[in-house]
């Protein structure tokens, strides 16, 4: 059985969606929010890098290159965020950050 | 036929990881299955012929990101079984929103034809996708690169200067303090008379 562009299609789209779940089902806990945008980078560059293998374009694949690093660069600052945040309330629930009066 | 076995190997390890990810109820244990799913990916990865992004995706994501995510679950003090709260609340809201999803991403990839292929997947001469990659980054898309390496280095400054704090009470070392520091004022005579304290 051949595995063609379509499998990795749906592999990446279980993930997407698994990816938006976890954002609503971990809604108070703000790691688990970012592990799970994390999850929904993986999925779009599984779909770059399926289309680039595809349409034999390099495009693709540079581009996954580029969200590789964004994402990273998202980790970081995110934590940094949350940990500044924990160090000023000592907690990091969601619903907190929303009454960030100064 | 063993590709097939390989994809679906990597295909069903990396969503079961990602599934395990938004359910396992330790932050550390959502770490581990998520650094599982970047290698089941990265696996992906190497069938789909990205060798380079491959390495890519275990040096960034395994060696680095995955390390500050366990870092800062773990630095962080933090009750996390109360911060789960009532998962049955939003579990109905969170389904209704993935089935939506879902049906959306079906119609439109049953509305989707494929157009005509540029051609198969050419494993050309004798050049790696390391190389391949390499030649295109560095001409057509060279800005886009450096402003990726800008993304990168304001991230880093960003992090540093939000988490940077200083407090009193902590004994530093003073290097020009220690430099002009010099026997007149460094070294004082007293005078003690006999009896007495200084």
């Amino acid at each position: 059985m051949e595995i063609g562009l379509t499998h990795y299609l749906t592999v990446a789209s279980i993930l997407f969606v698994i990816g938006i779940f976890g954002i609503f089902l971990n809604r108070k806990n703000v790691i688990i929010i970012l592990m799970s945008i994390e999850l929904m980078l993986l999925a779009v560059n599984i779909n770059f890098v399926a289309f680039s293998t595809h349409l034999n374009d390099l495009g693709g694949q540079v581009f996954t290159m580029f969200v590789l690093t964004v994402a990273a660069a998202e980790a970081a600052i995110g934590l940094a965020i949350l940990v500044c945040f924990h160090r000023n309330r000592g907690t990091i629930a969601v619903e907190d950050v929303a009454m960030m009066k100064g | 036929m063993i590709q097939a076995l390989a994809f679906y190997m990597f295909a069903i390890t990396a969503v079961i990881a990602g599934t395990l990810v938004v359910f396992a109820r330790n932050p550390v244990h959502s770490v581990l299955w998520l650094i599982l799913s970047f290698f089941a990916t990265a696996g992906l990865f190497v069938l789909m012929g990205a060798e380079f992004l491959a390495m890519l995706l275990m040096i960034i994501y395994v060696g680095a990101v995955a390390v500050l995510f366990l870092f800062v679950v773990m630095m962080l003090d933090v009750d996390f079984a109360e911060l789960r709260g009532r998962v049955a609340q939003y579990l109905p809201l969170g389904l209704a929103i993935g089935v939506i999803l879902i049906i959306q991403l079906s119609i439109g990839f049953a509305a989707w034809s494929e157009g005509p292929t540029v051609g198969p997947v050419a494993a050309a001469d004798n050049t790696t996708n390391a190389h391949e990659l390499g030649a295109v980054v560095y001409t057509k898309y060279v800005y886009a690169f450096q402003a990726s390496g800008l993304i990168l280095l304001v991230a880093m400054i960003g992090a540093i200067v939000l988490t940077l704090r200083t407090r009193d009470g902590v004994k530093k070392q003073d290097v020009l303090a220690q430099m002009y520091r010099d026997p007149k004022t460094a070294v004082e005579l007293k005078d003690v008379r006999p009896g007495q304290s200084l």
